[in-house]
């Protein structure tokens, strides 16, 4: 029940996101959630995958929503949380992690900031029956925030830190988010650096070559940088 | 004299000013392009990025939840006397930095590079940075928070005098383009560039020149303004829009600033101030009156000075200095 918001199509989700909602999901929708979105990234992936913790709560029965994000939020001594605004940070880093992450956490949507590849989509994300979904800017803090109703909980605070600890929000309403990758693991992504591929070399034609090149600009260590 | 209790108060306040509301004349340049962005997905971003800088306002919420790396330029009169000197200067604004983390609150990104220990407050080793610049016949104490975000969108690399216009802009690009694809530079950004100077120099100068002038503002030497604009056009030429999808907002603003170097040399350093473009700033003078605004005014012609005395007031002053 897609409708249209400007020119971009607009979907709202519940969570747990069902398969078949997921199954509907295109490039380029954007998407608002309601329900509950818990975040996790390098220190809970390390505690549960590489050193072997039990999750500190029942993920499966909580969510199917994993964000990658760390609030701006501070702790009362009383324990009370207050969350100012919510920003993802970069997924790629965490990608090294995901295919056991699927199996382990039960997640099938993952929220963040730039993406993966387009073939780890196809190889982890799909066989998974994953998508991913981007935030928008990537500065869109205080828009997430609003979307934030309440702090279900907050685990290995004391572990961890404000920025890697495991936060459950219970969301509305919380977006903009765009469709990043679908059931297939096409990338939105890459589909407009696809796009943009073509031009770029007309942007440097003309301009000399450098006088000293660097490793990095060729693959192979054994070439001349002169 | 200028009271300590003051400058700590002082900071704080402008530590959450610069953490909720967007600095006027970045809106004023965001506005314009999202008026001229042709492409669907860009235009959706930067339309997204203006309700969100209302919402961050309406609530007084921070406008992005990545603090980015709180700091402080300050600029001190050469008259201005300080209670407790500079070592009470740097123990107010350490003060105002943890304090606003938790009031805001911000979120404390500093960690130790190794250990990974942090305080949870922004404050550490070497953090937060405070820099200090001087200005003649003054008073008064400029005070200037920047919370730049960005793991992504700065490099730099050493050029040669042979490499010239066209290795900057080759550089330009290539910077542009590696961070600006899938947004991981958070642009549209006022791009600084330090030309010159010494290795680390030439850094903080492309830094300052990101995050201490402000869109529309051009370099008073006409040689470089002209390559600001050609810089701008050509980062907005690439194709690629707000999270690299097809589009032309890439550069709201594009500012160079120069450091005369070795003879061998043309190193170059490209920094992108992103979509939170975190600036605010306060005079504090020595009566003790505090005004707030978003220009830095960082770069004064005593800043820009190639004299060995100043003022510059006689050509001679430099046989005679
Ligand atoms: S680069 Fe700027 S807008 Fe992007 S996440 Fe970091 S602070 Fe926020």
């Amino acid at each position: 029940m897609a409708e249209k918001h400007g020119k971009l199509e607009e979907v709202r989700l519940t969570t747990p996101v069902s398969t078949e909602a997921i199954a509907g999901l295109k490039l380029g929708q954007v998407v608002y959630l309601d329900g509950v979105v818990y975040t996790g990234r390098e220190g809970v992936y390390q505690r549960i995958l590489d050193e072997g913790l039990a999750p500190p709560v029942d993920l499966k029965a909580l969510s199917n929503v994993n964000f990658h994000c760390s609030p701006a939020a501070s702790v009362a001594e009383d324990g009370t949380c207050n969350v100012g605004a919510v920003t993802a940070t970069a997924s790629f880093r965490f990608s090294k992690w995901m295919a056991r992450w699927f199996e382990v956490s039960g997640a099938r949507v993952i929220i963040g900031k730039g993406g993966m590849a387009e073939a780890y989509y196809k190889s982890v994300f799909v066989p998974a029956g994953a998508v991913y979904l981007v935030t928008v800017g990537y500065g869109t803090g205080a828009l997430l925030g609003r979307g934030i109703k309440r702090v279900r909980a907050v685990h290995w605070l004391e572990e961890l830190g404000i920025a890697q600890a495991l936060w459950v929000f219970e969301v509305e309403n919380f977006g903009p988010l765009l469709v990043e990758s679908d059931a297939a693991g096409n990338s939105l992504f890459e589909s407009h650096n696809r796009a943009l591929a073509a031009r770029i070399e007309g942007l440097y034609e003309g301009l000399k070559p450098p006088a000293l090149h660097r490793y990095g600009e060729t693959d192979d260590r054994k070439d001349e940088l002169i | 004299m200028i009271p300590k209790a003051l400058i700590e108060e002082t900071a704080a306040q402008l530590m959450a000013t610069a953490a909720i509301e967007i600095p006027a004349d970045y809106l004023a340049g965001i506005r314009a392009m999202t008026a001229a962005e042709e492409g669907d997905l860009s235009a959706f971003v930067l339309n997204a990025m203006l309700d969100n800088w209302d919402a961050a306002s309406e609530d007084r919420r921070p406008m992005c939840a990545d603090t980015g790396l709180p700091r402080y330029f300050v600029k001190a009169g050469n008259e201005a006397v300080i209670e407790g000197g500079f070592v009470a200067l740097e123990e107010a604004l350490r003060s105002a930095t943890a304090r606003a983390t938790r009031e805001v609150p911000l979120r404390p990104n500093r960690v130790h590079p190794l250990t990974r220990r942090h305080n949870d407050d922004n404050v550490g080793i070497n953090a937060p940075e405070i820099e200090v610049s001087f200005e003649p016949e003054a008073d008064w104490l400029d005070i200037t928070t920047v919370h730049k975000g960005g793991l992504f969108g700065t490099d730099y690399r050493m050029l040669f005098p042979g490499d010239g216009v066209d290795g900057i802009k080759r550089f330009f690009l290539d910077t542009l383009i590696a961070f600006g694809r899938r947004g991981l530079a958070c642009q549209p950004a006022i791009v600084g560039i330090g030309l010159g100077g010494s290795k680390d120099v030439c850094m903080t100068l492309g830094k300052q020149a990101a995050c201490l002038r402000v869109v529309g503002d051009a370099n008073p030497d006409p040689e470089i303004a002209e390559l600001e604009a050609e810089l701008k056009e050509l980062g907005n030429s690439i194709g690629m829009g707000a999270m690299g999808f097809v589009g032309s907002s890439m550069v709201v603003d594009c500012h160079i600033e120069v450091g005369y170097t070795h003879t061998g040399a043309l190193p170059i350093s490209v920094h992108c101030f992103c979509l939170s473009s975190r600036r605010a700033v306060a005079r504090i003078h020595a009566d003790g009156s505090v005004e707030t605004r978003t220009d830095p005014k960082w770069f004064t012609p005593y800043m820009r000075r190639d004299t060995v005395t100043w003022p510059k007031s006689t050509e001679s002053s430099r046989k005679s200095g």
